[in-house]
């Protein structure tokens, strides 16, 4: 699926069961994932989507390199 | 009734096992007990079973291990060094309650020792062998009609308590022949086991392990199977005795060791000695109260053992002074002649019956 | 609407416990959903190590049992000859595998057991706190070589899926990763492929997958997760080791 066929999708990631590891900041094509500035009640900093625009296309990478499984994706389309 | 064959020890566990079940045998040579994995790789396919000879002794007790834990009746046997390293594994089993059975065919030791018969592993045997609170069930043959009864209990007693049952032969009976009558195949009439792993179908997944962090339920764990072991220890201490209904000295002994006694009493008593035998068939739960009531009747308790004197401290732990107890060795594979033991009934007889002549009153 | 929901069916619902980044949680999750895919749930039994994942069957919704370190190869030779219609793994690390458990392992792909052993090579000893590993690489600091690995002092590190290929009975051996989505997509397939190679009982059957230990390499976990790519996979080649299963096709199974 290419970045340009955008279709509507969004994530969500579970803050609590988040430990920080980045993977998913690191490998979102669209680099709409960043870390937050508070910490979850274990002492991560948790990952959270960026930005007020979501430019998610449901590609999924996220999930599939999230070792927690804290990313739910939704497709909309 | 079956019909008796005239068969090597070794070779007698082999088939006991097969008709008690048994249909996973994992092993590695070691003598003196080679003839069992090699009887056991002819027969097992023959029975549908299977054979592996493992890479060590070690892999073997774990191939137990893994059979055991789908419900199956698996068995592993060696000699002395080959079953020091089994221990890990037993260890294992009992903390994971799998049933299974290890047979032991001692040699001379320690270390690498000699392959004549012995009786150095019963410390290693009765006390657990391997690490933590636990003990296994130890059954000491002292022919191979009994090995070959024996090992078919074996089986049945590790299913009913879920434990590791070691059987203890020494090379003498495991490399003899005389002649054996077998009892009739049971692989039909197996116990359900409930607790064992064939994979989650139609039920929840389970797991089975030993590994209780929490120390509260560690604790529990060892308790539940100390409780267990009370059980074991209640229901199925097994002894003989021979000519001791009126015996002033008493040898306890346990296998061939018992057979040289058996000889060296019969000599006794032709000479006027009342000497009798009392011989463990279960090392482990030892005959302690059934000792104990024998010895208060006693002057005198000999004590032998082919080693340096390992069941000794259970005879003085379960006679608690009521007789005094004397001992006589010959450890390193020495095989001693009734007429040695004849030499030492006598003079231990003498001396508890100066001894008794000489105390006041 | 379509919701992607990230925990296969055959994991429990249990958060890891394993750190931030570590290649055992992806490797978890992993075979999970491969058993689930391939419908093996209700056959399938697991033997953890010891090692970060001894607890595995707080995990893993099959049956699992526990074997002392490093015997998993045999304990599973034992489950799989007396269950064949069982689908078996062992889940190893460097220790259980390739320094305690050597023997077991060899000589389980050398009888073709079939069986399939997840390696989970991180090059150090993770639980017990970061002593060297028999994959650990040369000049690597642990702190059972603080001064970094000399070959002259501690002998090289092991490369095992070469070493395995080597045994006519082993039969599916690969290396993969779990360092990247690619890597880890690979993962998946291989160890589809193991089981397979399984279920069609051509022997045995081995995944090394080169997994990142944030905390004892003392990084963070994404520049573990680079320096996989960067440093492990030049000593550990990832990609099929050895196939003889005569199925190459990426549909197997």
């Amino acid at each position: 699926m290419k970045a340009k066929e955008r279709k509507r999708a969004h994530i969500t990631i579970n803050a609590e069961e988040c430990k920080g590891c980045c993977a998913c900041v690191e490998f979102c094509p669209e680099k709409q994932i960043g870390v937050s500035k508070k910490l979850n009640t274990r002492g991560y900093f948790p990952a959270a989507v960026n930005g007020v625009r979501q430019r998610c296309t449901g590609c999924a990478v996220c999930q599939v390199v999230c070792p927690e499984m804290a990313i739910v994706v939704v497709r909309d389309g | 009734m079956g019909k008796k064959q005239l068969l090597r020890g070794n070779e007698a566990v082999g088939e006991a096992a097969v008709r008690a079940g048994c249909r996973f045998y994992f092993g590695y040579p070691i003598t003196p007990q080679n003839e069992l994995p090699e009887y056991m790789a002819r027969r097992m396919p023959e029975v549908g079973g299977t054979f592996i000879q493992s890479e060590s002794e070690l892999s073997a007790i774990n191939m137990v291990l893994g059979a055991s834990v789908t419900g199956a009746r698996a068995m592993t046997s060696s000699s002395s060094p080959g079953i020091s390293l089994k221990q890990e594994g037993i260890s294992f089993m009992a903390a994971m309650e799998l049933p299974g059975v290890v047979v032991n065919i001692i040699r001379g030791g320690p270390g690498l020792g000699n392959i004549a018969p012995a009786q150095s592993d019963y410390f290693q045997a009765t006390r657990g062998g391997g690490h933590g609170d636990y003990r296994t069930i130890v059954l000491a043959p002292a022919s191979v009609q009994e090995l070959a009864d024996l090992t078919h209990d074996a089986f049945d007693l590790a299913d009913r308590y879920r434990t590791p049952v070691v059987i203890l032969a020494d090379g003498m009976i495991g490399q003899m022949m005389e002649p054996v009558e077998f009892r009739k195949p049971v692989v039909d009439a197996l116990p359900e086991k409930s607790w064992a792993l064939r994979g989650a179908r139609n039920r929840r997944s389970r797991f089975i392990r030993s590994l209780i962090l929490d120390v509260d339920l560690e604790e529990e764990h060892n308790w539940k199977l100390y409780r267990k072991y009370q059980r074991i220890q209640n229901n199925e201490v097994r002894w003989d005795e021979f000519m001791t209904d009126d015996a002033a000295t008493a040898v306890v002994a346990y296998g061939t060791a018992a057979r040289i006694a058996k000889g060296a009493i019969i000599r006794a008593r032709e000479k006027g000695i009342p000497a009798g035998l009392f011989r463990p068939v279960t090392l482990w739960p030892f005959p302690m109260k059934q000792l104990k009531r024998l010895a208060e009747r006693l002057k005198t308790i000999l004590v032998f053992e082919m080693s340096t004197g390992q069941m000794l401290e259970d005879v003085k732990l379960a006679v608690e002074g009521a007789a005094p107890v004397e001992f006589h060795g010959r450890p390193g594979g020495v095989i001693p002649t009734p007429a040695e033991v004849l030499r030492v009934i006598s003079r231990v007889h003498g001396r508890a019956a100066k001894a008794k002549q000489d105390k006041p009153g | 609407m379509r919701k992607l929901e990230p925990r296969p069916a055959t994991l429990k619902d249990a958060a890891f416990h394993y750190c931030a980044g570590c290649g055992h949680s992806i490797a978890h999750r992993v075979i999970a959903e491969v058993i689930h895919e391939m419908g093996i749930a209700d056959r399938t039994i697991g033997v953890p190590p010891a090692g970060c994942a001894v607890l595995a069957y707080n995990y893993f919704d099959v049956d699992m049992t526990e074997a002392p370190h490093g015997r998993g190869a045999a304990v599973a030779t034992g489950i799989k000859r007396a269950f064949p219609e069982g689908v078996v793994f062992t889940y190893q690390g460097d220790g259980d595998l390739a320094a305690i458990g050597t023997a077991e392992i060899i000589h389980a792909a050398n009888r073709g057991e079939r069986i399939t052993a997840i390696f989970i090579n991180n090059a150090v000893y993770g639980m017990t706190g970061g002593q060297m590993a028999p994959t650990t690489l040369l000049n690597m600091r642990t702190t059972t070589s603080p001064a970094g690995r000399d070959a002259r002092r501690e002998g090289y590190p092991i490369r095992v899926c070469e070493l395995l290929a080597h045994f006519d009975g082993a039969c599916y051996i690969e290396r993969t990763a779990v360092n990247s989505p690619r890597n880890i997509r690979r993962t998946k397939k291989a160890v589809r492929k193991a089981f397979q190679t399984q279920i069609d009982d051509l022997g045995f059957s081995l995944v090394e997958i080169l997994s990142p230990c944030p905390t004892n390499w003392k990084m963070k976990p994404m520049d573990a997760w680079k320096w996989i790519d960067e440093v492990m996979s030049v000593q550990y080649p990832i990609g099929v080791i050895k196939d003889t299963t005569g199925d190459t096709s990426d549909n197997a199974g």
